[in-house]
């Protein structure tokens, strides 16, 4: 997948003289000591992180920590003091006046937590502000932030006014107006923060949606680890300007950085973090279901590794059962004469649990069973276990 | 220290002469200039409004006062209309209305440029704001003297003294309004590759709309209460009608004058700020401003945004 927006060795220093700052942040002085010798804010220190394309990156981290900072120096709104934002390969903080505002117009758009539409203009004509401002003419310009107001279902209020409508309403016209431009880069500061919890969650899952349609780049700005888990593909942990930790939403809820990162998951319910194809874990010993391979000889391979439990599965790796020491013996046992089935070994009441199950599904299979359960994927293959070890490990993690 | 052993005097009206005179000598050509623009702008206004059958302009105003105010406001404008006729100072009343949208519209066009280039540039607004500040501390009176010394007694001069004084508010809520858009808008607007011209003209202006033409409705009764007391270097219109009335101690002839400025007042408040106010409400109304000017201790209260 190819990089979109690169960022290196960023930095915004807010003040005066950020070239004495700087030099002392290389010395390793921190924000606040930078701000004792100073008076400047270090709002962003060494940021490096590349974002693919299609990808949707959140950075998470406390009011102050600097991400409206770091977003805003991704399309300039704030200059930044040191380092490099390339995108598509292209540094940008090299621009001159004319091609910022060029990639403003056609490549990075925004979303504001404030929503900041017009108020004076109709929700047509907030949708169409970029492609306006951009020279495009009024007829073209009009039909392509009709197809927007269409995309965020707000068509029927394109002559409606923003004060006219609810706060969700109008961050879809905020949303309308980002995608009317067709840029390629979404940057959403806080974009949802300002909206009821349930309207909330409904427009996340529209982004979802929209991200499997027309995939776009986005940067979005949150403080809410269940909005991050929800829509980001990886989380970017801001810490008093320096990103601590870059990581897949299961990485950050299961291997914090340090303690910081650790308290934004206090009473996240991590059956939503995780399902069961993300702790599944393949330490059961995998017998194949092949010519050759019998009963006694894959009775014969757990003795020799000191297992009790295998896990049946064929050349296509798909699942076919579970096998203990004592299933395989007993099996064997009984069909003296003849070859003895692999499916007489099988354990009756242990059954496959596909991957994307919730791990609230889960744990009550697994709490009643005296075996694990094997997960499989949408294909049928087998991916692992989960048992009462994984899982106390997994809720022992974020509590 | 005691003041009474120091004897140095600052001669500043001195100065002021000296400098009076020297603009007189060398500069009488930029003044001519200023005085033939003005008395056009003047003439034009004042010459249709007067040269306008009476009934017509009367039907005129009673329609935009229903049409932008409502019909109550129409009724009370009839009555206005009718009472102005009946006390037989209708050209006098017109007359002072040319004056004021004349000066009105110089003091405009002069200071909301003025305000928007305050806005964009605070070491222009570092230089203007103190300026306007003892603009409008300076009792009214004052401007009619270098006014009337440039310029002459009549209607110039009477407008230029009219749209100086008339002039802060403008300057000042254009900057306000300008100032006070917030961040979050300056900032869509520049995410979406505004240029600064752009950004003004697409998000600034627009949106320090209600103030603007809070200044605007300011600007137009400053200039009003200016135009009455511009008579006295003779201006004409409704101020001569209270002056004539002060001189001959004749008490109805001035009330009358006093009630035609009065109900002129009136009408133009409501009127303009029907098309800046009416939506948001809230900005300080002119007419308040005026009654505070007539009511105690001159203009220096007025005007800060
Ligand atoms: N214009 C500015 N001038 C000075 N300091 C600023 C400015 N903007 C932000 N800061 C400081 O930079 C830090 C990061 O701010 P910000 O990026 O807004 O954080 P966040 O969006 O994570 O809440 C804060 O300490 C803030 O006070
Ligand atoms: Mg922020």
């Amino acid at each position: 997948m190819q990089e979109k927006v690169v960022v290196k060795g960023l930095y915004k220093i807010f003040g005066p003289e950020p070239e004495q700052a700087l030099a002392l942040l290389d010395q390793g002085l921190s924000k606040d000591e930078i701000f004792e010798h100073t008076r400047t804010t270090v709002g962003v220190q060494n940021a490096e992180f590349a974002i693919r394309e299609g990808e949707v990156f959140v950075i998470m981290g406390l009011s102050g920590s600097g991400k409206s900072t770091l977003v805003r120096m991704l399309n300039r709104l704030i200059e930044p003091t040191r380092g490099q934002v390339l995108i598509d390969g292209q540094d940008i903080t090299q621009m001159g006046k004319q091609a910022l505002i060029e990639l403003r117009r056609s490549v990075v758009s925004m979303v504001f937590q404030s929503f900041a539409l017009m108020p004076h203009r109709s929700v047509l004509e907030n949708a169409a502000f970029g492609l306006e401002v951009s020279g495009m003419h009024k007829e073209e310009r009009h039909a392509r932030a009709s197809r927007a107001l269409e995309t965020v279902g707000l068509a029927p209020y394109a002559d409606s006014y923003p004060d006219e409508l609810s706060g969700g309403m109008q961050q879809r016209v905020g949303l309308a107006r980002a995608l009317a431009t067709e840029a390629p880069i979404l940057l959403m500061d806080e974009a949802f923060s300002a909206l009821d919890p349930l309207i909330r969650t409904e427009m996340q899952d529209e982004l979802v949606r929209l991200q499997s349609t027309q995939a776009h780049t986005i940067v979005f700005i949150s403080h809410d680890l269940d909005e991050a888990i929800r829509i980001g593909d990886r989380i970017a942990i801001m810490e008093g300007g320096s990103i601590v930790q870059i990581g897949t939403p299961e990485e950050i809820v299961t291997r914090p950085a340090n303690d910081y990162v650790r308290s934004f998951f206090y009473g996240v319910d991590v059956s939503k973090v995780f399902n069961a194809g993300d702790i599944a874990a393949d330490d059961v010993l995998t017998v194949f279901e092949r010519t050759g391979v019998n009963l006694r000889a894959a009775l014969a391979q757990l003795r020799d590794r000191g297992r009790t439990l295998g896990v049946v599965i064929d050349r296509g790796r798909q699942y076919r059962g579970m096998v203990s020491i004592n299933s395989l013996a007993a099996a064997a046992a009984r069909g003296a004469g003849e070859e003895p089935r692999w499916e007489a070994a099988f354990i009756g009441e242990v059954a496959p649990t596909p991957a994307d199950a919730g791990l609230s599904d889960v744990l009550g299979r697994v709490a009643g069973s005296d075996y694990p359960v094997p997960v499989v994927g949408a294909d049928g293959r087998y991916l692992g276990i989960v048992d009462k070890t994984i899982l106390l490990q997994t809720l022992d993690k974020t509590t | 220290m005691a003041n009474d052993n120091l004897q140095i005097e600052i001669p500043v009206g001195e100065w002021v002469e000296a400098g009076v005179d020297w603009i007189q000598v060398n500069l009488t050509g930029v003044l001519d200039g200023i005085s033939d623009v003005l008395a056009a702008v003047i003439d034009a206004f004042e010459g249709t409004l007067l040269a306008m059958p009476p009934l017509v302009l009367a039907g005129l105003i009673v329609g935009l006062a229903t049409w932008r105010v409502g019909w109550r406001f129409g009724l009370f404008a009839v009555a206005a209309m009718a009472l102005l006729f009946g006390m037989d100072i209708w050209d006098e009343t017109v007359s002072t209305l040319g004056l004021v949208i004349a000066s009105s519209l110089v003091a405009l066009a002069i200071g909301i440029p003025i305000g928007i280039a305050m806005a964009r540039n605070d070491s222009v607004e570092a230089v203007v704001r103190p300026l306007l500040d003892f603009m409008q501390t300076m009792p009214p009176f004052v401007y009619l003297i270098p006014a009337a010394i440039f310029f002459g007694l009549g209607k110039v001069p009477g407008a230029i003294a009219t749209l100086i004084f008339a002039m802060p508010p403008a300057v000042r809520l254009t900057n306000l309004g300008i100032r006070q858009v917030g961040e979050e808008h300056i900032e869509a607007g520049q995410a979406f590759g505004c240029t600064g011209r752009q950004l003004l003209v697409k998000v600034q202006l627009p949106l320090a709309m209600p103030s603007i033409m809070a200044g605007i409705n300011q600007t137009i009764m400053l200039a009003l209460s200016m135009v009455v007391i511009a008579s006295m270097i003779g201006a004409g219109g409704l101020g001569n009608t209270v002056l004539t009335g002060i001189q001959r101690l004749d008490v109805g002839l001035g009330f009358e004058g006093g009630l035609g400025v009065v109900l002129l007042a009136i009408l133009l408040d409501r009127i303009t700020q029907s098309f800046g106010t009416a939506r948001r409400g809230a900005a300080p109304s002119g007419l308040a401003r005026l009654k505070r000017l007539f009511a105690a201790d001159g203009p220096g209260a007025s005007g800060r945004g």
